[in-house]
């Protein structure tokens, strides 16, 4: 009886499958899925190595500096950090003072409120605040941002597939519409008329729909100048702010790589003990 | 060994080779003849004293890497529980006091714990520097529990030390106990104007945080 | 212990015997995972997988213990409690890392564990209870894992809740008061989020306590092993201990290295970069897909794109959205029933030819294309695979089985465990 019952619900689910099959076919035959801008003209995020690539990899000090910089001075008018505070900048090699100064020279002051009449008032940063936001809430980013929500920064890297070259690739990538052809020289407004940026927003391939609100955030070289004397190049400042970010969602890095080799070589160690104790008591055993 | 069969269908066995293997089989599968299996590893030498075999040694090896490594996981499953670094980040307050009058004192918090400022009047200074010493629970000055050329700013916490509760005094119109200084009405422990334990339950006087005045008015603690 | 030369728990010393008289529980544990309980000699690797899944649970029930301690189910705060563990709390990232990986950890040892007994036949009679047991455990599984990904109230956590309580919606009639019920609202919040944190927290000791039944509705026949043969004596055993303590701490070993690998190189390998974006009701992410492991019964729940009715009447029996739902709750059910759906009185696939044909060329190949599908994009061509390989599972179970075991002919069974690993008949090799 089991089985009778077995045998028709099988039949019934295969069945219907198969059934779908057709019609999944007959439709992909009558009308085919039409190519959209997007799936051609996406490009996956460039090639681009860091200091903290691999399992050995350390981050560069003096490039979470520069990278900090950079997102100080041109990310922070626009982009919360929200999930970090001025005191885990001691970890990019900042000695307390240096934290304190950083803290209290921030662009944008933390909200509080004034003691003496309760009004809202705003007071400067200390190393233990989190790094505040440039707008009070999302409707006054929203505001003063075309309607667009600039997102945290905190854990863009680990939000974004292949987040560090994601970061990278984004920054680079503002291309010319006009005339801007895929690597199998097709040209998009050619080939998909409907798909100009429209006015609001900038053309960008790198971005998942091709039209992203940001402008273009680092336009040339030397739009920040480097305390160490590095030459900020388009190519170096985009680098240097990708690698801080990846520091910003992912702080204990490099604990997590140095405490795995310390675990994997204890296991090793462990595991060849064990199999010879396994083989020693299995020794007179046939099995 | 139930089904071990003396006679077998051709009987060109010698009869004693399965005696020797039989013995054989003894030691190594009859689980029941060696009862545990460190007993089973150990041999005797001549002086009868049991001595540890290389195999013993691959496990007592093994075993101690094993207990080795689930202490080295109990650390962090233990060290989570103590504080975390955002609390520390807290662990020192800068206070602004010039607007204490003196008489006046505020409560501001410090580690998640009541800080009572007090402001001392001449008069309080006064009447702490004359309590003989020498007659205290918890012998201690206004001066050692104070800074140098400060001695009217008296900063401690606000715990009593018996049980832990916020003695009264430091807000205006609280009762200020036997001594004008702080009062905690859980036990009833008085505390006079250097904070000091002056009568009740309370063991000693009331602690001052390690503190240092970074300005004029503006005092760090912690 | 149905084995009348299973070794008796002696207790040395007086304390032990004081004890043992008064709450026996070393006696438990001697005889059930101590010398006293005999196992089959010729176990292979795959035998490991059902102590290294014990083993993961223990790391999830510690981990998430202390996770507990830290974490706050708010909608407000669920997400940076999370990422305050990651960065504030001492050892904290270790700890929320291991949970995350443990669980899918958790997930390929107890799969390794299910096909080792799809193979071998371990749901064949006398051992159906432990396999309805351990059916009902991975059900379990199934559900904590879900509510436990709900938890650091990301994207996928938010449209995970969503997807996964619209299954509900399907149902005729009740559907979406049930839905309702189940969320405490119109959609997931923070009803929902505490009631499954509740739940998740709950149903780990819940799952220890089913597993406790599962080992010991194993302790009454005894473990299976690679011939299916069952044990004729003394010899074709070996205490538990320390024969198979010793593989299995060997076993441990090489597992804790895989975890350890990925959990310090590749912690969020296996995780989806979306649940990194905090929860937005108001935006759905480009491409929503559950954990991996759910991944094979996602895509049976896609594969069903056409309703039933009377075909050119327009009348509908059942909608396509309520097919799927059914057919991937059932794609779990109807292991519920294997044991009576594969009649063959051989339990090994070793000596089942045409079984192992169909196992090896015919299950594993549809699970492995529907794993894939599902992380797919719903195009035409990820559509055709997964409606394929969904119709080969259910005909697998359904239709295949039930008919191959009546018509196979297996081949020659050894006489005896020991006859298999040591080549000679039962009374030489015992001699």
């Amino acid at each position: 009886m089991v089985r009778l019952v077995a045998f028709f619900i099988g039949l019934f689910f295969s069945g219907m499958l198969l059934v779908g099959l057709g019609d999944t076919v007959i439709q992909a035959i009558q009308e085919p899925a039409q190519p959209t801008a997007e799936h051609e003209f996406h490009e996956m995020p460039l090639a681009v190595s860091f200091a903290h690539d691999g399992p050995f990899g350390k981050f560069d000090r003096g490039q979470l500096q520069r990278g900090l910089k950079v997102y100080s001075e041109v990310c922070a008018a626009c982009h919360s950090l929200n999930l970090v505070a001025f005191r885990d900048f001691a970890a990019l090699g900042y000695n307390e003072e240096q934290v304190k100064a950083l803290a209290k020279g921030w662009k944008t002051e933390v909200p509080s409120i004034n003691p003496e009449t309760g009004e809202a008032a705003s007071r400067p940063a200390i190393p233990a605040d989190k790094i505040p936001s440039p707008f009070a809430n999302e409707t006054a980013a929203r505001a003063a941002n075309n309607n667009a929500l600039p997102p945290d920064l905190s854990l863009i890297t680990k939000a974004r597939g292949d987040g560090p070259a994601y970061v990278y690739s984004l920054l680079m990538g503002y291309r010319d519409q006009a005339g801007y052809k895929n690597e199998e020289g097709q040209e998009l407004l050619k080939e998909f008329p409907e798909a100009a940026t429209p006015a609001s927003l900038h053309f960008n391939p790198w971005f998942a729909n091709l039209n992203i609100a940001m402008a273009n955030p680092i336009a040339g070289d030397d739009q920040v100048t480097y305390d160490d004397g590095t030459k900020a190049t388009k190519a170096q400042m985009a680098k240097d702010v990708s690698a801080f970010l990846t520091w910003t969602a992912e702080p204990k890095m490099e604990n997590r790589k140095s405490a795995g080799w310390a675990a994997l070589g204890f296991l090793i160690i462990f595991t060849v003990l064990a199999w010879m104790s396994y083989q020693t008591i299995w020794a007179d055993k046939k099995h | 060994m139930l089904t071990v069969k003396k006679t077998n269908g051709t009987g060109k066995k010698p009869v004693k080779a399965p005696k020797i293997s039989a013995a054989a089989a003894l030691n190594a599968e009859n689980p029941t003849s060696g009862v545990m299996p460190a007993q089973d590893l150990r041999v005797e030498n001549n002086d009868h004293a049991p001595v540890v075999r290389r195999r013993d040694f691959i496990h007592i090896a093994t075993i101690s890497f094993a207990g080795v490594g689930a202490a080295a996981v109990a650390m962090p499953l233990v060290s989570q529980m103590s504080a975390s670094a955002d609390v520390l980040a807290l662990a020192s307050i800068e206070v602004d006091v010039a607007a204490i009058q003196p008489g006046q004192s505020i409560k501001t918090s410090w580690r998640k714990q009541p800080v009572f400022i007090r402001n001392l009047t001449a008069a309080e200074i006064e009447m702490a520097n004359k309590v003989d010493v020498g007659s205290l629970r918890d012998p201690q000055t206004l001066a050692e529990r104070t800074k140098p050329g400060k001695e009217n700013w008296l900063i401690t916490l606000g715990v009593c030390t018996h049980l832990g509760c916020v003695p009264l005094g430091a807000a205006a119109g609280e009762v200020k106990g036997e001594f004008g200084g702080y009062f905690c009405p859980c036990h009833g422990s008085h505390y006079d104007t250097a904070a000091r334990i002056r009568k009740g339950p309370a063991p000693t006087n009331l602690v001052v945080p390690e503190f240092a005045f970074i300005s004029d008015t503006v005092v760090k603690i912690g | 212990m149905s084995f009348p030369w299973a070794q008796e728990y002696k207790p040395q010393g007086t304390v032990s015997k004081w004890v043992d008289e008064r709450l026996p529980l070393p006696r438990l544990v001697f005889n059930s995972l101590g010398a006293g309980y005999p196992v089959p000699r010729n176990l292979n690797y795959f035998w490991n997988f059902g102590v290294l899944a014990g083993f993961a649970l223990v790391i999830q029930i510690v981990t998430g213990i202390v996770l507990a301690m830290h974490y706050y189910a708010s909608v407000d705060g669920a997400f940076n409690s999370v990422e305050h563990i990651m960065r504030d709390v001492n050892a904290g990232w270790f700890l929320r890392y291991a949970h995350m990986n443990g669980a899918s950890f958790f997930f390929i040892v107890v799969y390794i564990h299910i096909f080792r007994g799809l193979f071998y036949g371990s749901y064949k009679a006398p051992r159906e209870m432990i396999w309805l047991l351990g059916v009902t455990i991975f059900l379990l599984m199934m559900a904590t894992a879900f509510m436990g990904y709900v938890l650091p109230w990301g994207q996928m956590s938010f449209w995970g809740a969503q997807v996964i309580t619209g299954f509900f919606s399907a149902i005729p009639l009740v559907g979406e008061p049930l839905r309702q019920l189940l969320l405490g609202g119109f959609a997931p919040d923070q009803a929902a989020l505490n009631r499954f944190f509740s739940l998740h927290y709950l149903m780990p000791f819940v799952i220890a306590g089913v597993i406790i039944l599962h080992i010991w509705a194993l302790h009454i026949p005894g473990s299976s092993n690679p011939t299916g043969v069952s044990i004729k004596g003394e010899q074709d055993t070996v205490p538990f201990h320390p024969y198979y303590t010793a593989k299995d701490g060997f076993g441990l070993g090489v597992f804790l290295i895989f975890f350890v690998a990925v959990t310090f190189f590749a912690p969020n390998m296996l995780g989806h970069p979306d649940n990194y974006i905090p929860a937005n009701p108001l935006s759905t992410p480009a491409h929503i897909v559950p954990e991996w492991y759910f991944l094979p019964f996602y895509a049976i729940l896609k594969a069903f794109t056409v309703d039933f009715g009377i075909p050119f009447t327009g009348i509908i029996i059942v909608e396509a959205k309520l097919m799927g739902v059914l057919a991937m709750f059932g794609s779990i059910l109807l292991l519920f029933f294997l044991p009576w759906l594969d009649t063959s009185p051989v339990r090994s696939g070793h000596y089942r030819p045409l079984f192992r044909k169909f196992f090896w060329y015919g299950l594993i190949p549809s699970l492995v294309v529907l794993t894939y599908c599902g992380g797919k994009p719903p195009y035409t061509e990820w559509v055709v695979l997964s409606q394929i390989a969904a119709a080969y599972y259910f005909a697998h179970f359904l239709i295949i089985l039930p008919l191959v075991s009546r018509i196979e002919r297996p081949l020659p069974l050894p006489n005896s465990i020991t006859e298999a690993v040591t080549g000679k008949p039962l009374e030489i090799a015992a001699a």
